[in-house]
């Protein structure tokens, strides 16, 4: 092992020897860890430093206004001078209605969007339209916002009459487009990454293209396609531009999706961009709101971990 | 080809058992499954097999060998049109199943993998339970009583001696299980719609040798019942297990004999080569 043809009496194991010594490497192997540490930590410390502050000032909040009368009462009226009810019902329900009705239209069309894609779109078919359904994720939720208040409300009110110009239908629509490429995607990769061999494995006891993809393929691949589902309605419930422009600001308890509703995100947009003074119960109010769309986000996150584990197919 | 039709008319090891075929007909038509005549196959520009002549007859089991890349792999998966998942094929000639050409326009492909099923060489049960690993053939294709599933599963599972192994655990997911149990559940999910050929793709390649001993054992049983065509890399499995073995090479049928006279006076120079050990 003699050091031929480097020119100087140095072997390549003395060169090798003489590098690890170095003192800079020594440090820059141990402080690299805790840089890394530090970057992991941000996004942490984030989160509790969010939570810590939504608690702090939702306990503020309920100094002022009792905690049963905020979860059960079925007005919410803060801007009534004199009596001023903080029941948030209305709010959880015009969410669930822009929610459900969103979920109503992504689930059933991301599905067989995923199932095309996947199980019958050729390699060249699905390098086209994959791109093209993401691009419907990245429109910013103003633009939708106007689509619906400008483009799917009146259509609507061709059908329907009696709709309102603020209503839970239209903007319940345009979010479940919003979330539709998420599920589609997601959906899709996960019903693509079932191994072909089971395909093969359907095909030769003479299944139906169709019998494979929805007794075989969409079976193997169901704990992704709900938690895909679930995400996208974990963010359909925090959805806001849409919800405040095409939505409306009036805070309902009925069931009816025609008229004006308020859903939780735009309550908190409709007090920010107002002139709620800090230190009034308004103020606190949207903390409390917050926290309750928080608790709400991560039962839905919680929801589909239990479910994808729950209910995989392992292969 | 035609010699090899009088040797079978002379042995008549064969059962005659195929009921819908005339009392007139000579003895080696009524025993022959599948007839492939001058069948050619190719990948896109590859020709991959190359005029195919082959009779394999009912109740027996017919071993495919010859080294990596000969068409063995190919062949039997144009028996079930299992080739035709890869885009770029194309083929001309005939294969003939019971005497109807399967490449044929009016011909379903599912219909033919009902009466011709496959084994793989990898096992590959469904991510579903056991019972229901079995009961899937049966269930799209039209059985939904419980009890008739039932019978049927059990039938299966018993056909493919692993019954007394999970006949406790059969709502457990069939990947709990070992490969050379899953490859059992394999050929169990095969035998519930009660084909009357099953085709296997090396099937113990990928398992021990218990397991395979297991599968070898059972493909001894099986052939009462079914005719199986198995391509196989091991020149001694073929030689323990089957009736008649094939030898292909380079797309080609170089040999088609009894097994015993293949591995014992090939009468091609080739073939004795690879069975010797000399390529492959």
């Amino acid at each position: 092992m003699a050091s031929q043809g480097l020119g100087k009496e140095q072997s390549i194991q003395d060169m090798i020897a003489q590098s690890r010594n170095k003192k800079g490497k020594k440090f820059i192997e141990k402080l690299m860890p805790i840089l890394l540490i530090i970057t992991a930590l941000i996004s942490v410390l984030t989160t509790l430093g969010i939570v810590f502050t939504l608690i702090f000032e939702t306990f503020e909040f309920f100094q002022r206004v009792s905690i049963t009368d905020y979860l059960f009462g079925t007005e919410w009226l803060p801007f009534s001078g004199s009596e001023p009810l903080y029941g948030v019902l209305p709010l959880i329900l015009g969410t669930l209605k822009v929610s459900v009705i969103a979920a109503c239209v992504a689930v059933p069309l991301g599905i067989a969007a995923a199932i095309y894609l996947s199980e019958y779109a050729s390699d060249k078919t699905r390098r086209v339209i994959k791109p093209i359904l993401e691009v419907l994720a990245g429109v910013p939720t103003i633009v939708y916002g106007f689509f619906a208040l400008t483009f799917i409300t009146p259509l609507l009110q061709q059908l329907i009459p009696s709709l309102k110009i603020f209503n839970a239908l239209s903007p319940g629509i345009v979010v479940g487009i919003m979330i539709l490429p998420m599920i589609a995607s997601l959906s899709e990769d996960a019903m693509s990454s079932v191994p072909n061999s089971i395909r093969e494995g359907a095909l030769a006891l003479g299944s139906t293209k169709l019998e494979v993809s929805l007794k075989v393929v969409l079976p193997a691949a169901l704990s992704g396609i709900v938690s895909s589902v679930v995400l996208a309605v974990s963010r359909a419930i925090g959805e806001t531009m849409i919800v405040s422009l095409a939505g409306g600001a009036t805070p309902t308890f009925d069931f009816d999706v025609t008229g004006s509703i308020q859903t939780m995100t735009a309550y908190i947009v409709q007090v920010s961009s107002g002139d709620a003074g800090y230190g009034t119960t308004i103020y606190y109010s949207i903390y409390a709101v917050g926290f309750t769309l928080f608790v709400f986000t991560l039962l839905m996150n919680l929801l589909a971990q239990y479910i994808s584990k729950r209910f995989r197919e392992e292969y | 080809m035609v010699e090899l039709m009088i040797k079978n008319e002379e042995n008549k090891t064969v059962k005659t058992s195929a009921p819908f075929i005339g009392e007139g007909q000579k003895v080696f038509e009524k025993n022959t499954v599948f007839q492939s005549k001058n069948f050619n196959l190719w990948y896109g520009d590859h020709h991959a097999l190359k005029d195919i002549n082959l009779d394999i007859k009912e109740n027996e089991v017919t071993a495919i060998i010859g080294p990596s890349g000969c068409g063995k792999s190919t062949y039997i998966k144009a028996l079930n049109r299992m080739v035709e998942l890869v885009p770029i094929v194309k083929t001309n000639g005939e294969v003939n199943y019971r005497g109807r050409n399967i490449f044929g326009s009016d011909y379903e492909v599912e219909e033919l993998r009902t009466r011709v099923g496959m084994v793989f060489q990898k096992p590959n049960p469904f991510p579903k339970s056991i019972y229901d690993n079995i009961a899937y053939g049966p269930r799209i294709h039209g059985i939904k009583n419980k009890k008739i599933l039932d019978e049927i599963v059990e039938k299966s599972l018993r056909g493919a001696a692993i019954w007394d192994e999970v006949k406790d655990r059969l709502n457990q997911n069939a990947y709990g299980l070992s490969g050379g149990q899953q490859q059992r559940i394999c050929i169990a999910r095969c035998l519930a719609i009660e084909p009357d050929v099953i085709l296997m793709d090396e099937p113990t390649s990928a398992l021990d040798p218990i397991s395979t001993l297991k599968v070898e054992e059972l493909v001894q049983e099986l052939k009462d019942n079914y005719s199986i065509i198995i391509v196989t890399h091991n020149m001694q499995q073929a030689a323990r297990i089957s009736d008649k073995t094939a030898f292909f090479l380079n797309g080609e049928v170089v040999e088609f004999d009894h097994t015993d006279k293949i591995f014992s006076t090939p009468r091609d120079q080739r073939t004795e080569d690879y069975i010797s050990g000399r390529f492959g």
